[in-house]
């Protein structure tokens, strides 16, 4: 039985008070295409990669859904959980999140996968990434800074020592992890840039890590400068190794430290941090707080980091599917289809949920067993890159997101 | 397809197909390349069995986890006990981590003194394939043991021995939730659902049926469905292993546990198993190792690991049809691909992963690491042994590794290392030794160049040629 808050009717009724053309579609969003960013220049764009799975059904719990707790046990999350609006809440440890959506800087799509998306992590998160068919040769992110090149230099930056797919591809980007400084100006660098000389590959990339690596000691100086706690965080080297670790307090700094990145000039535009941990078969409940905790810390380090410059950045939270709807036999859940996104930004448009909730009653799980997808996450990929980043439609439709035309940017949420 | 001259196949031998030349390496090869290969792709029987925990694992991780249980419950009635268990706690963790950190470094040890470099790397490519990442103390304080006594006295074996060892050794059971996977109508559950003050239901964890069929055998394109990923799993119940009550020498020892077995026949990929217990998941999983899909499935992934990221087709082909000739006789599968001349070409295709860096930076010098501490740097790099972040396990490819951040942090480690790790060598002799016939003139000449040997051993080091084998 479908529970009377969260039926169909109330949730056009939302999507009619908040917008218009794109109720078919199923997007609590505005369909008219140029937002505010396309008209003012381009945005900043930093995209979260949840690996292993996180759990949407906890994330952002269905608590208006009469068969959340029957499914979910000893794992539902009730009355901890935030409060959203009578449909939906929030995990306890998204401190940061709840926050911003009370200032209505954060929205969740709850019911989100890609296309096809099976139950493989691998495969998923590839198709997450390269969203090309079986094509994982490169990422969407670096095939939307391609198609930007046109208009001006854009950056790209991963976090972490290993590149993500999402960012690979023709255009060169940047990466950066925490950890020892080295002295960009030493002989050293020096004579090993010479011995690249007919290499491109390693040219190109130690060129990029020296300049990242001056860029992230300055960021560092102003972290440290800015710091009131001078005892763990007396010079930069110091400072960057406190980045490093799973506490909330690490995850806090390295959103500062990303967040520098950003702010610098000619600062990073698109910039992608993959987190992982999430594949929670068993015990599910104290792994994935402690992980979300992380998360939470580092969209706080990042708002925070961000200043002035929140108004104009937009932060994706993405997973490669979602968890089964019911509880497995080891207090865990295993893989699922749908999960939640989460969009967060100073300059978000208000509305509700973004698309519809399918329901937790049985005829409605996919294969009996997992949340079903209402919102194609490329159509909320393509509406940010549109309307934030300003790249064109085609460009969406054809490279960016090739044989994508049929998910429909979800426009208006910036 | 020609091959290079000696002296270049010698320096491939030892640098592509092992883990980087010690110094004589590449002289020892010169004769016969593919013989100094050929050589070490006998099985590594000890002919004694390996226990699956050595006992002085299973103890330290007994008194842990008891340690941990009687803290824990006195933490929880507020008693004032608890403080005064916790340092006993502290100092039984102490030595688990320090069996770990032992574990880690001997493997490393192992790694950079070898002269069956080949062996070596083959061993680490299949313990790699069958990826069991650390998690808390106790999953941490089995990996090594995996390696030791499921993974390394079967890579030139039959793969079917080497699949059913790793997949029923307490490490994979813990790693991927099998232990505590119990049949919805088995006994044990019956027995739970009429217990009333049970505290929960018990059931089906798939976890493990799922990554055997996608990443261990057949592949994620290998034809299977979720059908018969959850008919897999049912068939999966019952094997465990023992917990952390019972005699230590029994602690963490895999068993069939026929309470917890789903009873009943299964289909699995369009077979059925009228068998049941043990024996039905032994059958399925000797039928998926010897499938032709699995075959297909592993045999590009040896060929990029050893070749190229996108390998030759006509060298897969090769290594899948040896494969299904054989029935997966790995020995015959590492013959082929030691004969296969797409194996020799010159130009170095593969991009040194961290790990492969260090340990070869080691050999470089006829060196080893000596304490956990010199590994530290690996965590840095993304590549902390034992703690791949998923069970894919580790990429293999140029692109996840060749990063701005990846050099940056190759470069920082060679600082530290290069001036200590040369001592009183010629660093011009050392790179002569460590690339053979694939030093370049321009590396050679800037090694011979540089202010002092540290500075030259460093150049060798972050070489283009030394980065890629």
């Amino acid at each position: 039985m479908i529970p009377p808050a969260l039926s169909p009717a109330h949730l056009n009724l939302s999507r009619r008070r908040l917008l218009a053309a794109g109720a078919g579609l199923g997007l609590g969003l505005h369909m008219w295409g140029g937002g505010a960013m396309a008209a003012q220049g381009r945005g900043k764009f930093i995209l979260v990669i949840l690996r292993g799975a996180a759990d949407g059904l906890s994330i952002t719990p269905p608590l208006g859904d009469a068969n959340y707790v029957a499914l979910r046990r000893e794992l539902a999350i009730t009355d901890d959980a935030f409060r959203v609006d009578g449909d939906f809440g929030l995990h306890p440890e998204l401190k940061t999140v709840h926050r911003l959506l009370a200032a209505g800087q954060a929205r969740i799509a709850p019911a989100v996968a890609m296309p096809a998306v099976g139950r493989s992590h691998f495969e998923a998160q590839d198709r997450l990434e390269a969203a090309s068919g079986d094509d994982v040769s490169s990422g969407w992110l670096n095939r939307a800074m391609a198609s930007l090149a046109g208009s001006g230099p854009v950056e790209g930056l991963s976090v972490g020592p290993v590149a993500p797919l999402v960012l690979r591809g023709e255009v060169a980007t940047s990466s950066w992890s925490p950890g020892r400084a080295v002295e960009t100006q030493a002989r050293l660098p020096m004579l090993i840039q010479d011995l690249y000389a007919d290499d491109a590959l390693l040219s190109a990339a130690l060129a990029r890590g020296l300049k990242t690596e001056v860029l992230a000691q300055a960021n560092l100086a102003r972290l440290a400068a800015d710091t009131s706690d001078t005892s763990s965080a007396a010079n930069p080297s110091q400072l960057s190794r406190s980045l490093v670790g799973d506490s909330r307090e690490a995850a806090g700094r390295l959103g500062g430290a990303v967040a520098g990145f950003v702010q610098q000039e000619a600062g990073a535009d698109m910039v992608a941090i993959s987190l992982d941990g999430f594949d929670t078969h068993a015990n599910q409940a104290g792994a994935l707080s402690r992980r979300l905790a992380y998360v939470d810390a580092l969209l706080d380090g990042l708002h925070q980091g961000l200043g002035q410059g929140w108004r104009d950045t937009v932060v994706l939270v993405v997973t490669e599917f979602g968890r089964t709807a019911r509880t497995n036999g080891t207090l865990g859940t295993d893989h699922g289809t749908a999960s939640t996104a989460l969009v967060l930004g100073g300059g978000l448009k208000p509305g509700g949920i973004i698309g519809d909730w399918p329901g937790l009653q049985e005829a409605r799980l996919v294969d009996n067993r997992d949340l079903a997808a209402t919102t194609d996450l490329r159509s909320l990929f393509k509406g940010v890159l549109a309307d934030h980043m300003g790249v064109e439609r085609r460009a969406l439709d054809t490279t960016v997101f090739p044989d994508s035309a049929a998910a429909r940017p979800a426009l208006g949420l910036v | 397809m020609a091959l290079p001259d000696r002296d270049l196949q010698a320096a491939i031998a030892a640098t592509r197909f092992g883990l980087g030349a010690r110094p004589g390496e590449i002289a020892a090869a010169r004769s016969d390349p593919q013989g100094f290969l050929l050589g070490q792709t006998r099985p590594l029987t000890a002919a004694l069995p390996v226990r699956a925990l050595p006992l002085e694992r299973a103890e330290a991780m007994q008194n842990f986890r008891q340690a941990q249980s009687a803290f824990s419950r006195a933490n929880q009635q507020q008693d004032r006990k608890a403080q005064a268990l916790r340092p006993e706690l502290n100092a039984r963790r102490a030595i688990l981590r320090d069996q770990i950190a032992a574990d880690v470094l001997q493997r490393a040890v192992t790694g950079a003194t070898t002269d069956q470099g080949f062996a070596e790397r083959w061993a680490l490519f299949w313990a790699n394939h069958f990826t069991v990442g650390a998690g808390n103390f106790v999953r941490t304080a089995t990996i090594g043991p995996f390696e030791a006594a499921a993974v390394r006295p079967n890579v030139f074996g039959r793969f079917a021995d080497l699949l059913v060892a790793a997949e029923t050794h307490p490490a994979m059971l813990l790693y991927l939730d099998q232990n505590g996977s119990v049949g919805p109508d088995s006994p044990l559950a019956q027995r739970m659902a009429g217990a009333k003050a049970s505290r929960r239901q018990v059931g089906l964890n798939e976890n493990l049926a799922r990554e055997i069929l996608e990443l261990h055998t057949v592949g994620v394109n290998g034809g299977y469905t979720q059908a018969d990923v959850t008919e897999f799993a049912r068939a999966l119940t019952g094997l465990t292993f023992r917990g952390f009550n019972g005699p230590a020498e029994q602690v963490g020892q895999s068993y069939f546990r026929q309470i917890a077995h789903q009873p009943g026949p299964r289909s699995v990929m369009g077979v059925r198993y009228e068998i049941e217990g043990e024996a039905q998941a032994l059958a399925i999983l000797n039928d998926l190792a010897a499938r032709p899909e699995t075959a297909r499935f592993i045999a590009p992934k040896i060929a990029r690991h050893f070749v190229a990221d996108d390998p030759p087709p006509s060298l897969v082909t090769r290594l899948e049809t040896v494969w299904r000739d054989t029935d997966g006789a790995l020995d015959q599968v590492a013959a082929a691909l030691i004969s296969a001349p797409e194996a020799w070409t010159p130009d170095p295709a593969k991009f040194k992963t961290p790990y492969e860096f260090m340990i070869s930076s080691w050999r470089a010098v006829g060196a080893a690491p000596k304490a956990p501490a010199d590994l530290a740097m690996l965590t840095a790099m993304g590549h902390r042994p034992f703690h791949a972040p998923s069970p894919e396990g580790w990429s293999d490819e140029q692109a996840a590794w060749a990063t701005p951040d990846g050099i940056i942090k190759r470069l920082v480690w060679t600082q530290g290392y290069a001036p200590r790790g040369i001592g009183p060598a010629d660093p011009s002799e050392v790179a002569a030794q460590a690339l053979g016939a694939r030093l370049s003139p321009a590396t050679a000449k800037a090694v011979a160049r540089a202010e002092s040997r540290g500075e030259g051993f460093a150049l060798l080091l972050m070489s283009p040629e030394f980065q890629r084998r």
